[in-house]
């Protein structure tokens, strides 16, 4: 039992990875609210994002600025998480920001942000 | 001690993560998400990324929560603010 | 059996059967007054579905996020320096980054020379999404009614009255130092944390701020379509050609006649400043063009 527990503490930012992803995923899919369902989207970006970047992290080495002059892979942890997950917040940035210009229209149009109401109205306007 | 703190962070974010999710009013949810993202820059900090520590506290607290905020008003969600 | 059938057989035939016939027992048992109140209406049928979606989705969810946890306890462990990921990609930039690149920055060397064609697609994905969210929210005449346009213009006086005196000192104390830091950030990309993107943020962050305290209006005197068109297109097109002559020459690591100067110091590491500043306005730029077109619809 306490090797599972040592093993659980050890994958601490794996598991919280994955528990936030479960989070946002079930907003996603569960929220009638286009804003919270967004957000939840936002929120299952960044548990990606701590995934990939756990994976880089190696214990007792520092972030791969060389400017002791020590150039030993031994003593740095892995920069290319960094360098993958630095280009993927700004995008996510920019998905979310399309994402609520489709919300603001979709406002002009029904008066509503909640997704079944929506849903009724346009189903309403094709009948 | 330091796995203390990234525990206490990390069930932080979760709470962050649920509460945002649960709040009744969107202005809340935006603002508690705002909070989520700065937990998540010290978590960068902590991982020794920080070119993703100080891209995370410009984008997510700062910018992502302005652009939802100004949607916030714009489907007249701020009721009981001045900006309403 | 078999005389059983020829017996019903001949009294139908007689025209003397009795019963069986399925349409009248049918109907004795489902008379239609009956039927009725078992057929679901509209509002039911909706309330079935949405339940059955609920079970379907927390099924998936917490079947996804079991695999997950599962997949989670094959990996190697946290911070192990065994870890697969840790292999001679990471070794070779580390080691020879320094001598190749002259970026003290690993990561700013990686993202701007080893993988510079990778950043490229990422700028021009920024610049997609503002083109995008312009098709969207941009004012014209069949976009806007006049009720709105009327409502907007009201709105904008009572910006303009109601302002906050301490947002906007504080605003124009802080405003500068932003920008300072941004401008820091974008050209230490190669020496210090940050770079491009995270100093683009930060500006752009500030350029937001600013328009929030002072109103969209102060900021277009300085900052409109033109300049969005013309500073986003520049940098996009000069990162393309600084690239392409860093690919012509050979790229990896080849001599491309541009001296790498001394690591640390500001003007060294070749092509990685040009393309920090390059990305640096492409990010800034679409920051402040989302906020703009979110809060006024035009740039």
């Amino acid at each position: 039992m306490s090797a599972f527990l040592e093993k659980v503490i050890s994958l601490r930012f794996e598991i919280a990875a994955v528990i936030l992803f479960g989070i946002g995923f079930i907003n996603l899919l569960l929220q009638k609210n286009l804003i919270k369902k967004i957000v939840g989207f936002n929120v299952m970006d960044s548990s990606v994002f701590l995934l990939l970047a756990s994976q880089g992290y190696i214990d007792g080495r520092i972030a791969p600025i060389l400017t002791n002059g020590i150039t030993e892979a031994s003593h740095y942890v892995n920069p290319i998480p960094a360098g993958l997950v630095l280009t993927g917040i700004v995008v996510s940035v920019s998905v979310s920001a399309f994402f609520l210009a489709l919300v603001q229209r979709l406002y002009k149009h029904y008066h509503t942000v909640n997704f079944d109401e929506i849903m009724v109205l346009a189903k309403k306007k094709v009948d | 001690m330091t796995t203390a703190f990234e525990l206490v962070l990390i069930i932080g974010l979760m709470i962050c993560a649920i509460s945002a999710l649960k709040a009744k009013r969107l202005l809340v949810t935006v603002v508690i998400y705002m909070a989520y993202s700065l937990l998540m820059t010290i978590v960068w900090v902590l991982l020794q990324s920080p070119d993703l520590a100080i891209t995370e506290a410009a984008v997510g607290a700062g910018v992502t929560g302005m652009l939802f905020l100004t949607t916030l008003k714009k489907i007249h969600a701020l009721q009981g603010t001045k900006d309403e | 059996m078999k005389k059983n059938i020829w017996a019903n057989f001949s009294s139908w035939v007689n025209g003397t059967a009795e019963g069986k016939d399925p349409y009248e027992i049918s109907e004795k048992v489902q008379p239609r007054e009956e039927r009725k109140r078992f057929k679901l209406n509209e509002e039911q049928k909706m309330h079935l579905f949405n339940l059955q979606y609920k079970i379907v989705a927390a099924v998936v969810c917490l079947t996804v996020v079991g695999v997950l946890l599962y997949t989670l306890f094959q990996l190697p462990l946290f911070g192990d320096p065994r870890n697969p990921a840790v292999n001679e990609v990471v070794e070779r930039y580390v080691e020879d980054g320094l001598k190749e690149t002259g970026a003290v920055n690993m990561v700013a060397g990686m993202i701007l020379d080893y993988r510079a064609f990778d950043t490229f697609g990422e700028s021009s994905v920024l610049f997609l999404a503002v083109t995008s969210v312009m098709m969207l929210l941009l004012r014209d005449e069949k976009n806007i009614s006049k009720e709105e346009d009327i409502q907007e213009a009201h709105e904008r006086i009572i910006e303009r009255e109601a302002s906050d005196p301490i947002l906007r000192y504080v605003v124009s104390l802080v405003m500068p130092c932003i920008l300072l830091f941004g401008i820091y950030v974008v050209l230490n990309g190669h020496i210090s944390p940050g770079g491009g993107f995270s100093g683009g943020a930060i500006m752009g962050a500030g350029f937001i701020l600013y328009s929030a305290a002072f109103g969209t209006d102060a900021v277009s005197k300085f900052f409109n379509m033109k300049t969005f068109r013309t500073i986003t297109s520049t940098a996009l097109l000069c990162y393309a050609a600084s690239k392409a002559y860093s690919f012509y020459t050979g790229a990896n690591g080849l001599p491309t006649g541009i001296p790498l100067g001394t690591p640390g110091a500001i003007l060294s590491s070749g092509l990685i400043l040009v393309l920090d500043v390059c990305v640096g306005l492409v990010v800034a730029c679409t920051m402040y063009g989302f906020y703009s077109l979110f809060a006024k619809g035009e740039i």
